[in-house]
């Protein structure tokens, strides 16, 4: 812009100079906003497409999975472990006290009322995204008898809460709902 | 010469890159105070407009490449994802697709730019050459881009393209073989053409860069033909150019736009819109209207291996037009005969076009025969001499002291480049069997401002889950995609529900089935092509998602097959299980009448009479092939608004900045 004026100025420009900014200042804005108009849809478009999102929930029957196993079910393309807890596990991880916990929270606010026995969390370490052992009970499941991520040693209790290791937080809990005693919707 | 470049900027962070690479200076100087000639008219806008395009076209295209699959088998219905699914998908592909046409239009008038004012002529010949260098590797890109989408006229195209090559002797067959990386245009071949139809817009910058630097070593050439003789004939580029070329830019987008809201498969082929078929060639199969002329020159010469010989040399000769026109003066403004010639020349390409848009029959052999003559001879015998005989008009002493004013030549060629554009594509191929009118019924979605009537789609899509359905798929519908029908959640979630569909394997490995969801796809009736043949008479009930598409006139064709039963005249001999129909082609159709009165019951008591039925099945239909379209038409609205305002901002700010000049 500082260039224009100066080259015009050499061609001894007459007329009015304030309508002349001002048209230069209203080009210049129409034009970023054309661009800006232009990159929108383009940036857009690499967000989830209707058919990804069309996806983003999947039921799971609990019948077969019998106390003390989990299973890993896909949802979202990310893997969510659905485990059967027994009560010892579930005492265990009720007793947990908050001073113990590296990211403070209770079983209850982890769990479905009425569902205690059943966990439900995103299986990838709160670490570096690997997914930890421990679903099946022949897993390593570290000292609290949760999972175990094999990456970097990061130790989870039964309810999914990190005890040990270079893991900041607690596995996350999906949003799910019960739709039956044995039946649950994830998304 | 090494060592630190000098630098004077003030800025300390520009100076320190300024003097290891002095780009900012040489910006200011290339299209800063670049002298340029101060006489350009609107024409020289073209080179710049190509250039937008070029960015454009890549741009768009990048994204595209995200969400395409190179695959036979997923090609087409990846770019029905990209039309559906993807957030502005169809914003993208359609920018892309109807940029192909823009790019073409804005390059003819850059070419026809050159002839006209003579560019082409000493010091120019290495930049005309890039030139034409540049207009091939377009083409290139252009063909191989139209084969991705993997419809029918991308697969024939390619065929037909490629087998181009066979002509020639010898090596023919084996080029041809290496091309298509198989026997026939298949997965390889689609391959490698998206492979190379990424890489060569590069290319194309490089060349095009290139063209400009060549032409920022002679200088612009202007109206008046004559060499710029001193710093008066002269402003720097910038702002006189960058804002006139501005002004361009912004009328350019708005007939862009108008194209991709407003008729956006105006320049395409219904056939396209049908998947790739090996076994089975279009009725009609014509090429983009940019490669019209070309393919006209082909076709009228009757030897293959010459016929295309005669279509590379159309193109390939345009590199000796430096050395063909022997006339020292370049503006046609000053060269009476030439300039009329010219113009004729310039008729003949488009009537090259119109031929090449019509079957090779009857009067458009003889047409095109004549053309494609004067398109040569005109290069090869009138050139040369004409340049020996013609006596010009007297030249202008400089380009400030214009003795003698250009002349409206300019405004007729605007109006031939612009008739002949809308000419060759006004022409719908010439069919070879009687002529079938279609009645012309009025649409709530047609024309410019028309939206769809969602009571009527909602209850086409009662008529088409209640008939219909029983033989059609929709495969490029989901239940979900009944939102813009204005269905609600639950209402879709019940529709869906209701019916079933296989959903993958149960623990044993069994295929198993299960209620759809709203995320399914509409049910398909058959389980592959195969067996809807062998229950419908041999017959394929084609997949209705793109139907209104896929046909001429669509929804006219639809709404007259559906309407248009009747009792066979006792002259026709009717085949075993075919139905008499005033409109389909051939009049014997292998489907029953679908559609009665009273066939099905409306919950809002809108009367069924076949009338009603046909029509709304045909406005669901409309709404399905291009859910997008309302969307689409008030984007348009506000895009060519908003562009509208920046053309006369830009227009009015060149006003100011001119003015000193003028």
């Amino acid at each position: 812009m500082a260039h224009s004026t100066a080259s015009t100025d050499t061609h001894g420009h007459p007329a009015d100079p304030s309508k002349r900014d001002m048209l230069e200042l209203l080009a210049g804005a129409s034009a970023a906003l054309l661009g800006a108009g232009i990159a929108w849809p383009l940036v857009s478009s690499m967000n989830p497409a209707k058919d990804v999102l069309a996806l983003s929930s999947v039921e799971v029957d609990l019948a077969p999975i019998a106390a003390g196993q989990g299973i890993v079910v896909s949802w979202q393309g990310k893997p969510i472990f659905v485990r059967h807890r027994t009560p010892e596990e579930v005492k265990a991880a009720q007793d947990a006290k908050p001073g113990e916990l590296n990211d403070p929270q209770t079983d209850a606010a982890r769990t479905k009322p009425g569902h205690e026995a059943w966990m439900v969390l995103v299986g990838i370490c709160t670490h570096l995204g690997c997914i930890p052992l421990g679903n099946k009970a022949t897993d390593v499941r570290g000292e609290w008898g949760g999972w175990f991520c094999p990456c970097h040693g990061s130790q989870y209790d039964t309810s999914g809460r990190i005890r040990k290791g270079p893991a900041p937080t607690n596995l996350a809990v999906p949003p799910y709902a019960f739709e039956s005693d044995s039946k649950i919707k994830i998304g | 010469m090494a060592g630190l470049h000098k630098s004077e900027f003030a800025n300390p962070v520009i100076n320190w890159v300024e003097s290891r690479l002095p780009i900012f200076t040489m910006m200011q100087k290339e299209y800063g105070v670049f002298p340029t000639p101060k006489n350009f008219n609107y024409f020289w806008n073209f080179g710049a407009l190509a250039m937008v395009t070029l960015v454009l076209m890549i741009v768009t295209g990048i994204f595209l490449a995200m969400n395409y699959q190179p695959n036979t088998e997923l090609a087409f219905d990846s770019v029905q994802h990209i039309m559906r699914d993807v957030n502005y998908g169809w914003l993208i592909r359609y920018v892309h697709q109807n940029g192909a046409s823009m790019f073409f239009m804005v390059t003819y008038i850059h070419i026809f730019r050159g002839r006209y004012y003579g560019s082409y002529k000493a010091p120019r010949e290495l930049l005309w050459m890039l030139g034409v260098i540049i207009l091939l590797l377009m083409m290139a890109t252009a063909f191989m881009g139209y084969v991705l989408p993997w419809g029918q006229m991308s697969y024939w195209g390619a065929t037909v393209i490629t087998n181009l090559f066979s002509a020639f002797p010898v090596v023919g067959p084996k080029i041809v073989t290496l091309l298509w990386g198989g026997f026939s245009v298949d997965n390889p071949t689609l391959n490698r053409f998206f492979a190379l139809h990424y890489l060569m817009p590069f290319v194309l910058v490089g060349v095009v860069f290139l063209h400009v630097a060549a032409l920022h070593i002679t200088g612009s050439n202007n109206p008046l033909g004559i060499d710029v003789k001193s710093p008066q004939d002269t402003v720097p580029f910038h702002p006189f150019y960058t804002i006139k070329d501005s002004v361009g830019m912004c009328v350019f987008l708005m007939i862009w736009a108008g194209f991709v809201c407003f008729a956006p498969n105006l320049l395409g082929d219904a056939n396209n819109f049908i998947p790739a078929n090996p076994l089975q060639t279009p009725a009609d199969i014509v090429p983009e209207w940019y490669f019209l002329p070309y393919y006209g020159i082909l076709r009228s010469v009757p030897n293959k291996l010459l016929g295309v010989c005669m279509m590379f040399a159309s193109i390939l000769l345009l590199l000796a037009l430096p050395w063909l026109d022997t006339s020292k003066v370049r503006s046609a403004r000053f060269r009476p005969i030439f300039r009329i010639l010219l113009l004729v020349w310039c008729l003949t390409f488009v009537g090259l076009g119109i031929c090449g848009a019509h079957k090779p029959e009857g009067v458009w052999v003889i047409l095109s025969r004549l053309f494609a003559f004067y398109y040569f001879a005109h290069l090869l015998v009138v050139l040369p001499i004409l340049g020996k005989l013609e006596r010009p008009l007297p030249l202008p002493e400089s380009i400030s002291n214009p003795v003698v004013r250009g002349a409206m030549g300019k405004v007729a060629a605007v109006l031939l480049i612009a008739g002949g554009l809308f000419g060759m594509q006004g022409v719908t191929p010439a069919h070879a069997e009687e002529e079938i009118v279609l009645p012309q019924q009025k649409w709530s979605f047609s024309g410019l401002f028309g939206t769809v009537d969602i009571a009527s789609a909602q209850r086409g899509f009662q008529v088409y889950s209640e008939v219909c359905a029983n033989c059609h798929a929709m495969k490029y519908l989901h239940y979900r995609d009944l939102a813009g029908l204005k269905l609600e959640p639950e209402q879709i979630k019940a529709i869906a529900a209701a019916v079933t569909v296989p959903q993958g394997t149960n623990d044993e490995g069994e295929p198993k089935e299960g209620p759809a969801t709203p995320a399914s796809q509409f049910r398909s009736p058959f389980i592959n092509d195969k067996q809807a043949r062998s229950r419908n008479n041999g017959a394929l009930p084609p997949d209705l998602s793109l139907m209104i598409n896929a046909r001429e006139d669509g929804a006219n064709h639809v709404y007259a097959i559906l309407t248009g039963y009747a009792d066979a005249p006792s002259t026709m001999k009717m085949q075993d299980g075919m139905n008499y129909n005033k409109y389909f082609p051939g009049h014997q159709i292998a489907m029953p009448q679908p559609l009665r009165d009273g066939q099905v019951t409306y919950a809002d008591g809108t009367p069924t009479s076949l009338d009603q039925e046909a029509r709304d099945v045909v406005t669901f239909l409309a709404w399905a092939a291009n859910p997008e379209q309302t969307e689409r038409k008030q984007l348009g609205v506000r895009v060519i608004l908003y562009l509208g305002f920046m053309a006369c901002v830009t227009y009015a700010l060149k006003r100011k900045i001119w003015a000193a000049v003028h």
